[in-house]
């Protein structure tokens, strides 16, 4: 069977700045798996400012910070790119299956990072009653269709929750000529952070309800509208609140959850609750050489904070295989 | 007078109070560094954003490109300056930081590319 020192499942900016940070503190065999044509994961749709500012001391947009990631990564020899490479198996032995178009190739790594970010909640998870028709979308998914496809989802639009994601898409979508008549909260406060309040909700004037809830969706073939009532403490719809809001399009931003499929496959100890794996290090896991990083080790705020920790993931995984081989680790592992 | 705002210039979001007086700051407090004064400046005197969007590939590998400003423009020009980004067509390979207009919309800003697209 072939094998691999590391192999890292994801080339986003997790597993970019992994594979890059493993190669710098001394692996010399590192595949990259990447399951798009292209590398740099969600920030290649994150067309928007507000990345760097930590970790480059400048503002930039999702494309120009990956793009920096992605630049780095191709100028080293060591690490082997493969796109279109989608893992589907994983054991615990660290034996990793993927498919690739026309390929289905099976390998042994000794050490496995996986930088599989992280998937958002869907409407089912909301439970909100009522018909279910065409016209909802999470707030990501909106994202790639405005910014990656060129196709505008629709023309009257209420937000379902304020992840970050959804309070980009509500400028996003105003900027791009729509109608977005609210973002609903059934929280106190925004989920996500309040410069995007300030400068995605506020600049356009869009209605913001908190402790609000959407509770039932109408429409045949397309939504029509939506109930919306304020809710109590306990999240309870309060009577005679309740007011309709006509839109062809309902947005859910609602958090995200991480991607670990193949870490459970691969049978390590799991938190049901956070979907994330279970260990007494940082980006470790229950088997020994498995390490998780980014979004898919827990949900971050920010890419920068993506970055540091999958430094970090690169450095644990370079120390594993240093350890492994018998060889003492360098004093000044980076 | 005083007025409260959300300073938008990093993640920390602080919430800056700024002293005006006949439509001018005098002072600004609650920041936790430089970016907080000229951004309270600006919002007060000419509020500023950078505007971040996609344009349209022709004959490319990517359908769309992303761009942005590579400055902030005043905010009551977003949806002028979104107008004039819906013309325009990329025909030829760019790179990040390629100009693909100059001087838009004669703001004194240029509109710049932000990713790679062979």
């Amino acid at each position: 069977m072939l094998e691999k020192d590391l192999v890292i499942v994801g080339g986003g900016p997790a597993g970019m700045a992994a594979a890059i940070s493993a190669y710098e503190n001394g692996v010399s065999d590192i595949l990259l798996l990447e399951r798009d044509q292209y590398l740099g994961g969600i920030l290649n749709q994150c067309v928007h400012t507000s990345f760097g500012i930590s970790y480059f001391k400048e503002v930039l947009t999702g494309p120009e910070y990956s793009g920096r990631f992605i630049n780095k990564v191709k100028a080293i020899d060591k690490i082997e790119i493969s796109l279109k490479s989608f893992a589907v198996n994983l054991t615990k032995d660290k034996i990793l299956t993927f498919i690739k178009p026309g390929l289905i190739q099976k390998l042994k790594a000794k050490a496995l990072i996986m930088a599989t970010g992280a998937r958002e909640r869907t409407r089912e998870m909301l439970h909100i009653p009522g018909a279910r028709p065409a016209g909802i979308f999470s707030a990501g998914l909106a994202q790639k269709l405005i910014n990656i496809e060129g196709l505008l989802p629709g023309k009257e639009v209420v937000i379902a929750g304020s992840g970050d994601i959804g309070l980009i898409m509500a400028r996003r979508f105003v900027l791009e000529g729509a109608k977005v008549k609210a973002v609903i909260e059934i929280q106190k406060q925004a989920r996500g952070l309040v410069r995007n309040v300030v400068q995605c909700v506020e600049d356009f004037e869009i209605p913001f309800y908190l402790q609000h809830k959407i509770s039932r969706i109408y429409g045949k073939n397309r939504v029509e509208r939506i109930d919306v009532a304020r809710v109590d403490e306990n999240f309870q719809e309060i009577a005679g609140t309740k007011f309709q809001l006509e839109c062809d399009t309902l947005l859910i931003s609602v958090g995200l959850i991480p991607e670990n499929e193949l870490i459970e496959m691969a049978q390590a100890k799991m938190d049901k609750k956070t979907n994330t794996p279970v260990s007494n290090e940082l980006n470790k896991t229950s088997i020994a050489g498995l390490f998780v990083c980014g979004n898919a080790f827990r949900i971050y705020d920010l890419v920068d904070s993506v970055t540091k920790d999958s430094v970090l993931a690169g450095r644990q995984a370079a120390e594993y295989l240093i350890r492994g081989s018998g060889r003492t680790i360098p004093a000044g592992l980076k | 007078m005083n007025k409260n705002l959300t300073c938008i210039e990093c993640p920390k979001s602080c919430e800056l109070i700024v002293d005006i007086e006949n439509c001018r700051v005098v002072k600004v407090s609650g920041n936790q560094c430089k970016a907080g004064e000229s951004y309270c400046l600006a919002e007060i005197e000419n509020p500023m954003r950078v505007l971040t969007s996609a344009v349209l590939g022709e004959g490319l590998a990517l359908k769309m490109i992303p761009v942005r400003t590579d400055r902030p423009l005043p905010k009551a020009k977003l949806l002028e300056a979104m107008a004039e980004i819906k013309k325009i067509r990329i025909n030829k390979p760019v790179k990040p930081g390629d100009v693909i207009v100059n001087n838009f919309l004669g703001l004194g800003v240029d509109l710049i590319a932000t990713r790679e697209c062979l």
